[in-house]
């Protein structure tokens, strides 16, 4: 009895679950500042995610007017969608030479990614264009305002993040490589990348889904 | 040149409007002359309105809530003496005109009054709760701040320029759409709640950070207070619920701005998607606000009993299912619409189940008190009559929770009475509590009991005069938001909820008398040893009011109720240490950017309400310049000299061992 009870005590906790892992005191700069940023993401995926629940009640109403299928085009799609991926790519290019203070790759990783972030932005502008030319603007339908409100809000993100690259080129042009300027690059690498994952969503559920319809 | 704007928003035929307006801005003016003629401006801009610090931001969001408070509360009196007067008459206020009130009534209690005063009392105290010498991002928390303020600032803004939604507090379309409200007051409640609504999810995420990442040594997560854990839950939601809050209403104003369909009658728009969406906010919202009360009352409970809180696990449970259940009950809000019987079934047995850990918390505080010391000082009233007023309130909720019940009761004032019974009882009643407790840990000196106990007996029992009433009338058909009504049998209770609402009055006043006795008696009162009220938690280790750095070492914490162990222990040992060595400490400077921000942030929004387009765009690159021109300052740190440190923390140990002394004499 008494060996069944030392036996069980033994392999009771094998996990240490019950020891006291002892907390070692505030996180430095930098796990605060990125896990402070990443909450903010996760509260902006919170907002896209009912700019998707709106799109999906309203993609069947169309009030009379074109169906998804009808004005998609799936050619300038992928185009987009291949110069997001890509951005991300050079944009963890950049991320990289700032990490080793190497100011001509970083340059050039952003400069490439923001060529990438406009011609993504050109791309889409000129679809809005044309759909409002063709009398296929957000007030047509219900389905149309909220193709243009998600599709239009990933893209507002998008410019804001050119205008956040271009003042961190700026940055690393006037303050070098310094602690916080590495803070924010990190913070504004986590950003692009998460567009890019919004993207992934926008282009499935906009244009896959939708354009089945 | 100036979109809609011209001389006819100005309601020169109103006069309450104009008079409450003329009051204001001539208070508002001899404050400011007074403050620069008595010099005292630079203290303010270097002291406060620049500051970083979270324990002056916090103090600064309760001052914005209390000013508040007394805006919503006149809005209060008028619409119970209106409803008392206007049996088969028209009162004394215009339809328009009492929408307008009530509409501004809820949106500023909730996000001007509730929010900024939960949020400030988490922001003073849950750092040094912590341990710890700051928020996680101390500018951003200064942005947050000033960024309500430009809310309560447009809010406000409209009384005398234009006027305020009449839609009620969550202006459901399709009356808050262009085609039924086609002037500017949805505008201003739709603006002024996207503007301090990025202040709050600044805030959340600050908070959040701040508790996960920012703690003393040895404050493993079981370790925590229980009010930390209630900011973490309490933040949590903000960072899940407000920007859902941020896309309706950006989804409404696209429909108002540029003619989209989300929620128009036309084209397809879905008004029952507007419902979903805001009530998926709303009802976590609800939880936001009650759980950093609960934590409140957790705290106070324990001091004032003198035992560790009864349950710590089961209460941390407890605040982290209703976290995750808050989000699962947003239905019961609108029974009545049609989703049916199967739908109505699961969203009340949600709502039921989560009066569960509500109803956990309850028998943990009645057994934290069971077998204890009770001190009924004025926190400990006030959680006392949280208890009872809450469990009122929470009966009845859980009442209006059944669908076939909810279909009698919908949006009658047995629902008013209901969530003002939950809202005052439990988030009014749990920031009055926080409020005396920590207020002489934020000033140094306690508040004076005499007339802290008046405001309480007068507020509690004002409260149940004017409210239950209303449970009365709501049984007899009353419905809210009434103009005027013909049926006389409600006039009787509106009578008593208007003396009532007299009692009430009686509370603030005896608030105000309360505040302005104690500064005056503040030499009297002071709280020389930081440890008032044998607290428990670290926050009463270091002096009152805390050194900017709040703790000049970071505590080392060994188990729960942190600070009550390091005092048991000092009695136990010796209290004479070895002398510390004291270093340098870095602190972070203070910084405009905040209401620089706040300021560019009040232009865009006013010029939006108004469209006045050329404004909006200089208000947007102000505002981006400002962050750019933070971003690029060199020193964003400054030291405090070891020296310095010692010399400010040495004072406080003197104190602190005379204290420990007498204690250990006695």
């Amino acid at each position: 009895m008494a060996m069944t009870a030392t036996v069980g005590h033994a392999h009771a906790d094998p996990h240490h679950i019950g020891l006291v892992i002892e907390h070692p005191g505030p996180a430095p700069k930098r796990i605060v500042t990125a896990y402070g940023f990443w909450v903010f993401l996760l509260s902006d995926i919170v907002m896209f995610s009912c700019f998707f629940a709106a799109y999906a009640v309203l993609s069947g109403q169309t009030a009379g007017g074109p169906k998804g299928s009808e004005i998609f085009e799936q050619r300038n799609v992928a185009i987009e969608t291949v110069c997001l991926l890509l951005s991300s790519f050079t944009c963890g290019m950049a991320s990289i030479a700032a990490d080793v203070h190497n100011r001509f790759w970083f340059y050039l990783g952003m400069a490439v990614t923001c060529v990438l972030g406009l011609i993504f932005l050109a791309i889409e502008f000129n679809e809005f264009a044309d759909l409002i030319a063709r009398g296929y603007g957000p007030s047509r339908s219900a389905f149309l305002s909220s193709f243009f409100s998600l599709v239009g809000c990933h893209g507002l993100h998008v410019s804001a993040g050119v205008l956040w690259l271009l003042t961190m080129m700026a940055q690393v042009f006037a303050k070098g490589f310094r602690a916080d300027v590495l803070r924010r690059m990190m913070c504004f690498a986590l950003f692009w990348h998460a567009l890019d994952i919004i993207w992934v969503g926008v282009f499935s559920v906009v244009y896959l889904l939708g354009g089945s319809v | 040149m100036l979109g809609k704007l011209d001389w006819s928003a100005i309601p020169f035929d109103q006069p309450i409007p104009l008079i409450a307006g003329a009051i204001v801005l001539v208070a508002i003016l001899a404050v400011l002359i007074w403050v620069v003629v008595k010099g005292h401006l630079p203290y303010l801009w270097h002291e406060w309105i620049t500051s970083v610090d979270h324990k002056r931001i916090g103090v600064m969001y309760i001052l914005l809530a209390s000013v508040m408070l007394l805006r919503g509360g006149s809005d209060a009196i008028m619409m119970r003496v209106q409803q008392a007067i206007a049996y088969q008459s028209n009162g004394f206020l215009p339809p328009e005109h009492y929408n307008q009130i009530f509409s501004a009534h809820g949106t500023i209690m909730i996000f001007f009054v509730a929010m900024p005063f939960v949020i400030g009392l988490m922001n003073l105290i849950v750092p040094l709760q912590l341990g710890v010498r700051d928020v996680a991002f101390p500018t951003l928390n200064s942005v947050g701040f000033w960024l309500t303020a430009t809310g309560a600032l447009l809010v406000n803004l409209s009384l005398v320029i234009g006027e305020f939604a009449r839609t009620g507090w969550l202006a459901f379309p399709p009356l808050s759409g262009l085609s039924y409200s086609p002037g500017v007051g949805v505008d201003y409640y739709a603006w002024s709640l996207q503007i301090s609504g990025v202040g709050t999810l600044v805030a959340g995420i600050n908070l959040v950070t701040t508790v996960l990442k920012l703690r003393t040594k040895g404050m493993n997560y079981l370790r925590m207070p229980m009010f930390c854990w209630t900011t973490l839950a309490s933040n949590l939601l903000i960072v899940a619920a407000f920007p859902i809050l941020t896309a309706t209403l950006a989804m409404l104003l696209l429909d108002r701005y540029l003619g989209f369909h989300f929620f128009t009658n036309e084209a397809g728009g879905n008004v029952m998607m507007f419902m979903n969406l805001i009530w998926a906010w709303g009802h976590p919202e609800v939880y936001i606000l009650v759980l950093p009360a609960f934590g409140i009352f957790s705290e106070v409970v324990s001091t004032f009993s003198g035992k560790a809180l009864f349950g710590y696990r089961s209460m941390v449970l407890a605040t982290m299912a209703i976290c995750v259940i808050s989000f699962m009950v947003w239905l019961h809000h609108f029974f009545t619409m049609g989703a049916g019987p199967d739908v109505n079934a699961i969203f009340g047995i949600a709502s039921m189940i989560i009066a569960v850990p509500t109803g956990v918390k309850i028998y943990n505080w009645l057994f934290t008190m069971y077998g204890g010391r009770i001190r009924f000082a004025t926190p400990m009233l006030w959680a006392v009559g949280f208890m009872v007023t809450f469990i009122i309130g929470g009966l009845t909720g859980v009442l209006v929770a059944v669908p076939p019940a909810d279909f009698m009761l919908h949006n009658s004032m047995f629902l008013v009475a209901h969530f003002h019974n939950v809202i005052i009882g439990g988030v009014l009643f749990g920031a009055f509590a926080g409020f005396e407790y920590w207020f002489p840990k934020a000033f140094g000196f306690r508040l004076d009991e005499r007339w802290g106990k008046l405001a309480f007996w007068f507020t509690f029992l004002g409260f149940y005069v004017t409210f239950l009433p209303l449970y009365i009338a709501g049984m007899l058909g009353m419905t809210r938001r009434l103009q005027h009504y013909d049926v006389a049998a409600w006039r009787p209770w509106m009578f008593i909820a208007a003396f009532g609402m007299l009692i009430l009055s009686i509370g603030v006043i005896c608030q105000i008398m309360q505040l302005v006795v104690s500064i005056r008696n503040r030499e009297a009162l002071r709280d020389r040893t930081g440890d008032p009220w044998d607290g428990r938690s670290l926050e009463w280790a270091t002096s009152s009011p805390p050194p900017v750095f709040n703790f000049a070492f970071h505590p080392d914490v060994r188990g729960e109720d942190a600070y009550w162990d390091m005092k048991s222990r000092a009695q136990q040992q010796s209290l004479e240490h070895e002398a510390p060595e004291y270093q340098d400490i870095e602190m972070p400077r203070n910084s405009p950017t905040g209401f620089i921000c706040a300021f560019f942030a009040t232009i865009m929004g006013f010029a939006l309400i108004w469209h006045i387009w050329w404004m909006v765009i200089l208000g947007g690159i102000g505002a981006f310049a400002t962050f750019v021109v933070f971003a690029w300052r060199d020193h964003d740190e400054y030291v405090i000299p070891a020296a310095e440190v010692a010399r400010i923390d040495r004072v406080n140990l003197e104190e602190r061992r005379s204290l420990v002394s007498m204690a250990g004499a006695l």
